[in-house]
């Protein structure tokens, strides 16, 4: 697949649409924009509301490959940007002991005794990629000044070598659960995508993007349902991809109607919290009794 | 980078000037931003109007709180502007919309509900002037913006509650019942710019706008999302304080185990991890009427910590205090625990009034013993004692046990110790006091006791 600079916010649009993920306007023009400006893209957002397949997204639909680092706490530079792999050096200064310090202390830094950690392979990459920093708000301060470098000029300094200049432009995409704020100095960096959970509307084409066998009519009941849910104080409110899995095993269980027993009997698909569940029986199962479902809005706060 | 005259000659000093009232309301726009603003609106096509509010959004707002001020001066800004420019150069809108005039009252409803229920914003923008229209020939308007928004909604009927209601309508969604308010109050305000023939006084977003939907009647769901938000952040919070850290100890016994792998020299140190400070909290909550509003708030606040700390008891009071603990461990639901609690709390007495003194004594009878360094105590109230004797000794007494004693204040510190507010009083015995009337305040403290940022001593 050949890798082009699209044209428009639509372009993105559609070729975002055609690997099954189907952009918002403010998602399409910031990737647009990601790719046009070169800048790197913060995405935050609750948890599953497609920040990171956003990522995946673009890579699939741009064609460059995707490269991933995931963040945890004490995160630090050897496992993100480089390591001197240094059994290898001990086991190249011990191999060829009688040549002296001067031979060999320019040789065990050479790229050979490198490790690439995702940053690097990024950066250093001959095919344009797309880099993924998921959850970046689970490491420290430090490791977000770190990235500076990376993330403005598109380099890495090894003192040993020198400067590595990226040969591509890689497109960035930074996810964030917001649970910690970010440095000023990073965000101003970036490009800023807030993504919600969808309106009904869109989450109705993605599930049935996802699950085109299912029903329209069981698919609309299907996403109001997980509205409702959502509205609901929970430990953890149904993502996305929860809302896909519950669409297949509707259908799986040859489901051809939402009602409370459906709801009790697959409910552990959309909530993963005993308290959860309790209060989702509670709540929405009775509403299902009724003929037709209220929106979400009068279930309440 | 981006040739400036890419864009129309006008533009350019107008973008910059709205970056100026967004930092002058408090959002960090660096010259970076608007730079980047420039060069991506280069990308897009500026003349879509989405597109470019999009394009803009994305580069000079770097939050979600960022982004709510955004919109709210994007609208008014651009609006201005355009009025401006048309007040300057004498352009006047002749046509007012044509239809109003013949339409009946119901005809005229039934249209509007339609154009709310489809949500369309230019068809929204039309049925206000509709409206106006009509309410202009009935001469029924009072001049003033706010009260003729509301009395054309009213006179239409557009409340979302189903009583209301005739068979076959569309129901009404709250937003796009307000997002018809705001195309009736920017018409309103059009009309009124035209009849003046100048602007009214461009006002500061005030901090209230921003401030906490407190009262019942305002949006619930406003506080619950930001208490979700302080949820996540609990929950992480103190973690970040975990991982490498100049200062940590080094852990003698794993450096050496690690070392085995480089023939005994020890290359990797390793740390001991910092384990967080987990507090034993007690809140105390004023929930009498004089703090009503922010009761409401204080009390979601307080389900929020249950979820993130173990050790937290929770009382409320008025006359008297009461515990709560269990209330809110056994329900989850908001709504239920305010009714639990007014029911069984059994906090009012006679009067119905606050009378800290003698919630302090009750407290410091019942709980005095529990009280250790380790633990912190909140007070969420107003510190207005309807002029009973408020018992600073005793609250002296009490956070001298206390490792630490925070008060939060619903009210702005400009209103303390005005009137029977005996906060300097307490506020001396305090580890801190804070303000708490915007989820900043509340997130400000929120760092404070899990630990992240210091408090000074």
């Amino acid at each position: 697949m050949s890798i082009t600079s699209p044209e428009s916010v639509a372009d993105v649009k559609h070729s975002l649409g055609r690997v099954g993920y189907l952009a918002d306007e403010p998602a399409a023009l910031v990737s647009f924009l990601a790719q046009r400006l070169g800048k790197p893209v913060l995405v935050e957002g609750p948890a599953g509301v497609g920040k990171t397949e956003l990522a995946k997204a673009i890579s699939r639909a741009s064609g460059r490959e995707l490269i991933r680092l995931q963040c945890y706490e004490g995160l630090d530079e050897a496992k993100a940007l480089y390591e001197w792999n240094y059994r290898k050096q001990l086991l190249r200064i011990q191999s060829d002991a009688r040549e002296g310090w001067e031979g060999v202390h320019d040789e065990i830094f050479a790229e050979e005794f490198l490790l690439s950690r995702p940053l690097l392979k990024a950066i250093a990459s001959t095919e344009p990629v797309v880099l993924l920093i998921d959850e970046i708000d689970k490491t420290d301060q430090e490791f977000e000044a770190m990235l500076l470098e990376v993330l403005s000029d598109f380099q890495i300094s090894i003192p040993e070598l020198g400067v590595i200049e990226a040969v591509t432009h890689p497109v960035v995409v930074l996810t964030s659960n917001n649970s910690r704020e970010l440095t000023e100095a990073l965000k101003r960096r970036c490009l800023y995508l807030w993504l919600d959970y969808p309106e009904v509307e869109r989450e109705m084409e993605i599930v049935r993007l996802h699950a085109p066998e299912l029903d329209e009519r069981l698919a609309r009941r299907l996403v109001e349902v997980i509205h409702m849910v959502r509205q609901l104080d929970l430990k953890k409110p149904p993502s996305i991809a929860e809302s896909i899995d519950w669409a297949r095993a509707l259908l799986l269980l040859g489901a051809d109607e939402l009602d409370a027993e459906v709801l009790e009997r697959t409910m552990s698909i959309i909530v993963k919290h005993r308290s959860d569940i309790a209060l989702v029986a509670e709540r929405v199962g009775v509403r299902l009794g009724e003929p037709s479902v209220p929106s979400p809005q009068s279930s309440g706060a | 980078m981006a040739e400036p005259s890419a864009l129309p000659p006008g533009l350019a000093p107008r973008l910059v000037a709205f970056c100026e009232e967004l930092r002058g309301e408090g959002v960090a726009v660096g010259t970076a931003e608007i730079m980047d603003a420039f060069e991506a609106l280069d990308a897009v096509p500026w003349a879509v109007a989405e597109d470019f509010r999009e394009a803009l959004a994305a580069t000079v707002t770097k939050s979600q709180e960022d982004r709510r001020v955004f919109d709210l001066l994007f609208d008014r800004f651009f609006f201005r502007a355009a009025e401006a420019e048309a007040v300057r150069r004498d352009i006047r809108e002749e046509r007012r919309y044509e239809g109003g005039e013949r339409l009946d009252l119901d005809e005229l409803r039934d249209a509007i509900r339609q154009a709310i229920a489809a949500g369309n914003d230019g068809e929204m923008r039309d049925a206000a002037r509709l409206a106006i229209a009509a309410f202009g020939r009935r001469g029924e308007g009072s001049g003033v913006v706010g009260v003729d928004v509301q009395r054309i909604r009213r006179t239409l009927g557009l409340t979302t509650s189903n009583r209301e209601r005739r068979d076959g309508e569309p129901r009404l969604e709250r937003e796009d019942v307000q997002a018809f308010e705001r195309h009736l109050r920017r018409e309103l305000e059009r009309a009124l710019v035209e009849r003046t023939r100048k602007l009214p006084p461009s006002r500061p977003l005030v901090e209230l706008d921003r401030a906490l939907p407190t009262s019942p009647s305002q949006d619930l769901a406003a506080v619950h999302r930001a208490v979700a938000q302080l949820k996540r952040r609990l929950a992480t919070l103190g973690h970040e304080q975990r991982g490498r850290r100049r200062g940590a100890v080094v852990d003698v016994r794993r450096t050496m185990r690690a070392s085995l792998e480089t023939g005994g020299v020890p290359l990797r140190l390793k740390h001991r991890p910092k384990r967080p400070r987990r507090p034993e909290i007690y809140v105390l909550c004023d929930v009498s009427t004089s703090v009503t509003s922010a009761s409401v708030f204080f009390l979601s606040v307080l389900h929020a910590l249950h979820d993130s700390f173990r050790k937290l008891r929770s009382f409320v009071f008025i006359e008297r205090i009461s515990e709560v603990t269990e209330v809110f461990e056994h329900e989850r639901d908001f709504r239920a625990i305010s009714e639990k609690i007014s029911r069984e709390g059994g906090v009012a007495d006679v009067s119905g009034y606050t009378d800290y003194g003698r919630v302090w004594l009750e407290f410091f009878e019942e709980i005095a013993e529990d009280l250790g360094p380790r633990s912190t105590v909140i007070v969420l109230g107003d510190a207005r004692t309807n002029g009973r004797e408020p018992h600073p000794e005793v609250f002296a007494r009490l956070s001298e046990r206390a490792g630490r004693t925070f008060w939060l204040n619903p009210e702005p510190r400009l209103y303390w110790n005005y009137g029977d507010s005996v906060m300097a009083a307490y506020e001396r015995h305090c580890t801190a006091t804070f303000e708490c009337w915007t989820t900043q305040h509340l997130e400000d403290f929120v760092n404070v006791i899990a630990g992240g940022a210091r408090v000074p001593e």
